[in-house]
């Protein structure tokens, strides 16, 4: 595939890797004083293992998988208040297939479907609009979920359902960005790294300069990348050039793709329909100050959380996250994925009790799915 | 859930609601493109755009994809004669 299998080259890719070896060694990186690098987003942390670049990479450097997977940081409550809109008379509900399988208290998108819940899967916010207009006798909603990514396209649906005067059509929002958590991750006391791999995709749309507090007032530098396992190699390398010459900077491996200042549709689409709110939940990792958006009150027609009363606004609900579940951990880069006492037994990807094991995006699901079952069983 | 996939704009269908037929590895599928329209929609046709739940989201930039390929190649290159020049140095050492 253009613009995909070049970046897939092994000859570079060894080429990478020694340069990689080589300024590691000079760093002094060894396995048991690793430079830590994260990579925010799920994406990239699903490449990594996909490719096996953990393994092949110099043993001093030390992947930690961040929170940029937002199936896996929805709090069990929203899938609640998912299943609670979705058993509405009249409701069609429609969701991204990721969200299907993540556990809520009273199970989750599949099983409410089965048990005879309106639950369709889409691709597109725009088909869950073409469900609206071919079924004007039913309310669609759609479930507004993921990063900066993804929210431009809910914008754009809920500002043509606003064109055309759609009058049964609504996002349930739970969008959540991405810079907030990482200034919350550099705050914790325990958290030790050396930098950062930055999302190739939320940066198309937001452009690079949200980063530039990360080496301003952390000094960490960050590297936005592309999804290609030599994006990914390339990035590790310019992470530790920087390191390794004394520099912090928002360097753009990703550039194809990623303008400096992001794309301004996006933007202005996104400035129009949502807002933040003071602040969001986040699995595992708590509340986080203004990382979640909600819809503006001129859209209020096509704000789910108005018409069910339900969402982050509405008076919380207190639901119990399965005991001994260390996805918080995991996410924060605390621990590895095969050192929680759930990992394997009780949760697997048939029968998660994480959401990291969920999304194949989540840490767990790839350690299981690439190698991480091998390496329990032995 | 961010994953997006180059897929190349073959025809702009309804230009009003700023839709265009994309081919996304063989497969067409009807995207949005409000978010990478130019000057004038009929441009696009022809680019390769990156997309993402049915929208167009970036229009790849064919220099810069050249250019980290650029990067990467010269990078091989140099590797090739520093293992050359390590090559020579052992060859060096186990002289008589």
């Amino acid at each position: 595939m253009k613009f995909a299998s070049e970046f897939r080259d092994p000859l570079a890719a060894r080429a990478l890797l020694a340069e990689i070896a080589r300024v590691a060694d000079a760093l002094g990186a060894t396995r048991a004083k690793p430079v830590h690098i994260m990579e925010i987003c799920g994406g990239h942390t699903h490449a990594i293992f996909r490719y096996g670049l953990d393994k092949l990479v110099h043993e001093g450097i030390e992947f930690i998988h961040g929170p940029g997977c937002p199936v896996c940081v929805l709090p069990m409550t929203r899938v609640d208040e998912c299943i609670e809109i979705a058993e509405q008379p009249g409701v069609i509900f429609t969701t991204f297939g990721d969200a299907m399988r993540v556990p809520g208290s009273r199970g989750n998108l599949l099983q409410a479907k089965a048990r005879g819940a309106d639950i369709r899967m889409v691709y597109s916010p725009l088909d869950a609009l073409e469900l609206a207009r071919r079924n004007p006798d039913r309310h669609v909603v759609f479930f507004g979920l993921g990063f900066e990514t993804t929210t431009p396209s809910t914008a754009l649906a809920i500002q043509q359902a606003a064109r055309e005067g759609l009058p049964n059509f609504s996002v349930f929002c739970n969008h959540i960005t991405v810079p907030e958590p990482i200034r919350a991750l550099l705050q914790d006391p325990d958290m030790r790294l050396d930098g950062f791999v930055g999302p190739g995709h939320v940066s198309m749309v937001i452009g690079i300069h949200p980063y530039d507090f990360i080496p301003e007032e952390f000094g960490k530098p960050i590297v936005v990348a592309g999804f290609e396992p030599l994006d990914l190699l390339q990035s590790v390398l310019m992470v530790l050039r920087q390191i390794a010459e004394g520099r912090a900077e928002v360097e753009n491996q990703y550039a194809r793709v990623v303008p400096e200042h992001g794309n301004p549709v996006s933007l202005a689409a996104m400035a129009d329909v949502y807002e933040r709110r003071p602040s969001f939940e986040w699995r595992g990792l708590g509340e986080i100050d203004a990382s979640g958006l909600r819809i503006r009150a001129a859209y209020s027609n096509y704000d789910a959380e108005c018409r069910f009363t339900v969402g982050y606004g509405a008076p919380q609900r207190s639901v119990v996250e399965p005991e001994g579940c260390a996805c918080g951990a995991v996410m924060t880069g605390r621990i590895k994925p095969t050192a929680c006492p759930h990992y394997g037994t009780l949760c697997k990807p048939e029968t998660p009790l994480g959401a990291l094991m969920v999304s194949s995006e989540g840490a767990c699901a790839a350690y299981w799915q690439y190698g991480g079952a091998r390496a329990l069983a032995s | 859930m961010c994953l997006g996939i180059p897929g190349q704009i073959v025809a702009i269908t309804d230009p009003d609601r700023m839709m265009a037929m994309a081919d996304v590895s063989g497969v067409r599928r009807q995207v949005n493109v409000a978010c990478v329209i130019g000057a004038s929609i009929d441009d696009l046709v022809g680019k390769w755009a990156l997309i993402h739940v049915g929208f167009a989201m970036a229009v790849i930039d064919e220099d810069e994809a050249a250019k980290t390929l650029e990067a990467l190649r010269e990078l091989g290159e140099a590797q090739e004669t520093l293992a050359a020049m390590a090559e020579g140095e052992r060859a060096l050492e186990v002289q008589p």
